[in-house]
């Protein structure tokens, strides 16, 4: 069974009452329970359990510690393109944007790749807009090599690929995919996707399924909280989650929350998602998955960043920049979103330092593994 | 209901023939016990006759036989006492034990999975007595398992669970039955893994060892109902005492 069938299998209205109706018992049963499945995934998410969110914070802290101690992963986004054949109305990049486009050629991303790697970075991301043509699977053929020279680990946030494609690049290096659904709710997905192959609800959300399959380390899924109901989008992503880890128990996970910012042409969020909701929100997956990687974006103000950062986070950037060749030249207004936290990676490690954190630049040795 | 590859069974108890005195007390245990599906050693069948004063009467007794690998100390011994229990008793389940080990008689991981491999392709039924290894018996699934039976301490040992912690992981991933095998020496240790989650419980020796096997065939069966039950009904859980102030979260009231 795909992961679509088993979404249609559930009834969401049936899903939403069962969260907005959960109890403070089925809260505390939650946090008594040792081992977290997806009814305390459902209790945590709900509204019973803002009263506990200092306890669920508590047994954040310690599982994460006691998993991950004190280490925090560090990497950065390295934006290749900025074209995309797509139209998101929340994301800058959009087709119809009036917007300079650019794609990294060789000798420009390796001066990007000298900047980042002067920052201390060994752990990269690469983005690009959708754009099949131009920044398809020939031109990740031919990048990933080049990056994989200079950093040991290497993750790709693109258009989702087949899974013959996805195995190829492993063989060249890849090794975490991130594919982030948006939303769970075909309506709204639909809202919001509205020109180009992004349209395709279930080709993207069976994605994961085909990294798995293709046999990269790590997966990473993901909603934008504030396109809907942030508890029950959560709630189904967790149960994605649950699906691919129970069918392909070799992989790694890793989630991203992050919050609609404003972008060029973009809209504001539908759905609020507060401060104390995403504090629910990393706490309520951290207790739900104790071996999950929880990534934190600098989408979030310098102030919020550090108080989360020790909640449940194992993965952060600093200093980022979301338009290619920004690592080189700063000002050239090709962002896909504005970020939040400007400070450098020297400033948010002394941060993290402060907070009896660790910075750790590289985290995997590919030479270790398949030979 | 539990169900094992197309076969339905309304008992979690499962018992095992040897270590009897007799046949007839056997029997008779078996019989309180309530148990519908019995394991057997391939190497205690007289292969000439291919009868014995254990196989006939159980066979007439009405429950489904499960032969067993016991003796094997490879995977080519186990395949091959696998298809002679077909041949002979013209079934295609199999209890796949492999232990080189004459000591602890220490399920062999590796000959194991080999055998497991093989025996699926051939269309057997096959249920594998190991360690409560979690990742082999999520390997030993993978290759097309019918069950695991993963064990609560050294067979015959009647210790218990020694391996609870990591039977509650091997409960908790598992998509095939998971029955808890081999070391489980009093009722209310088939209560605990009952509870825990697993779907059935093979006991032999702490029912043949006892002074009354028939009255502790009784028992096993309460005790496995109970902790079925139990887990159903969903273990209340301990309370933990509610921290009052708020150092970690603090700053979302500022
Ligand atoms: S979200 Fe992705 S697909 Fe959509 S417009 Fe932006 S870059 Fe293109």
């Amino acid at each position: 069974m795909s992961f679509l069938s088993y979404l249609q299998g559930i009834s969401r209205e049936k899903l939403k009452l069962a969260l907005y109706s959960a109890t403070s018992d089925d809260v505390e049963r939650a946090l008594n329970s040792a081992e977290g499945d997806l009814n305390s995934l459902l209790a945590l998410l709900s509204p019973a359990a803002e009263p506990y969110i200092e306890q669920m914070a508590q047994q954040s802290v310690r599982l994460t510690r006691q998993r991950f101690g004190a280490n925090i992963g560090m990497f950065l986004p390295l934006y290749l393109s900025n074209l995309c054949a797509n139209e998101c109305d929340y994301c800058g990049f959009s087709m119809s944007n009036k917007l300079k486009r650019k794609t990294l050629n060789g000798p420009e991303l390796e001066a990007e790749m000298a900047v980042i790697k002067k920052l201390g970075y060994d752990s990269i991301l690469l983005v690009s807009g959708e754009h099949e043509t131009k920044v398809g699977i020939d031109y990740f053929k031919q990048v990933l090599p080049q990056v994989k020279n200079e950093f040991s680990y290497l993750a790709m946030e693109v258009q989702p690929l087949a899974e013959h494609e996805y195995a190829e690049l492993v063989g060249l290096g890849l090794d975490a995919v991130m594919i982030y659904q948006e939303t769970y709710n075909p309506q709204t997905y639909a809202e919001h996707h509205t020109r180009g192959k992004k349209k395709d609800f279930a080709y993207r959300l069976d994605t994961p399924e085909r990294v798995a399959k293709a046999g990269v380390d790590k997966v990473g899924l993901g909603v934008l909280l504030g396109l809907d109901d942030w508890r029950l989008d959560a709630l189904l992503l967790g149960h994605h989650l649950a699906y691919l880890e129970s069918k392909y128990w070799r992989t790694r996970y890793s989630v991203s929350l992050p919050r609609l910012r404003p972008c060029t042409g973009g809209i504001t969020p539908k759905v609020e998602m507060t401060d104390k909701g995403l504090v629910q929100l990393i706490c309520a997956f951290r207790l739900f998955n104790q071996q999950l990687d929880i990534s934190l974006s600098t989408r979030e103000s310098p102030e919020l960043r550090d108080n989360l950062f020790s909640l449940g986070i194992t993965n952060l950037s600093a200093g980022s920049s979301t338009q290619p060749g920004g690592y080189v030249n700063p000002d050239t207004q090709l962002d896909q979103f504005e970020i939040s936290d400007d400070r450098t990676p020297v400033q948010v490690s002394h941060a993290m330092k402060q907070r009896g954190l660790n910075p750790v630049w590289k985290d995997w040795e590919s030479a270790w593994i398949g030979g | 209901m539990l169900t094992i590859a197309d076969h339905q069974f309304s008992s979690r108890l499962f018992t095992g023939t040897g270590k009897f005195s007799t046949s007839a007390l056997m029997l008779e245990a078996i019989a309180c016990s309530g148990s519908e599906l019995v394991t057997m050693a391939m190497k205690r069948l007289d292969l000439k006759t291919g009868s014995d004063d254990i196989l006939q009467p159980l066979l007439s007794s009405g429950v489904k036989l499960l032969p067993n690998t016991s003796g094997a100390r490879n995977a080519k011994e186990a395949v091959f006492a696998a298809e002679l229990a077909r041949e002979i008793l013209d079934t295609p389940w199999i209890k796949l034990e492999i232990h080189p080990d004459p000591k602890y008689l220490m399920p062999d991981p590796i000959e194991t999975l080999e055998a497991a491999k093989i025996l699926c392709d051939k269309g057997f039924v096959v249920l594998p007595y190991v360690h409560a290894d979690p990742v082999l018996c999520r390997r030993l699934e993978e290759v097309g398992c019918a069950a695991v039976m993963p064990l609560g301490s050294p067979i015959g040992s009647n210790q218990g669970l020694a391996t609870e912690t990591f039977l509650k992981m091997i409960i908790e991933q598992a998509k095939v039955p998971v029955i808890v095998d081999a070391g489980i020496g009093a009722p209310s240790q088939a209560t605990r893994v009952m509870e825990l989650g697993a779907d059935a419980v093979l006991v032999n020796t702490a029912i043949a060892s006892s002074r009354d096997p028939a009255a502790m065939g009784r028992c096993f069966a309460a005790a496995v109902q109970t902790g079925r039950d139990a887990y159903l009904a969903g273990l209340g859980h301990v309370r933990s005492v509610a921290s009052e102030t708020s150092p970690l979260t603090g700053f979302l009231n500022e």
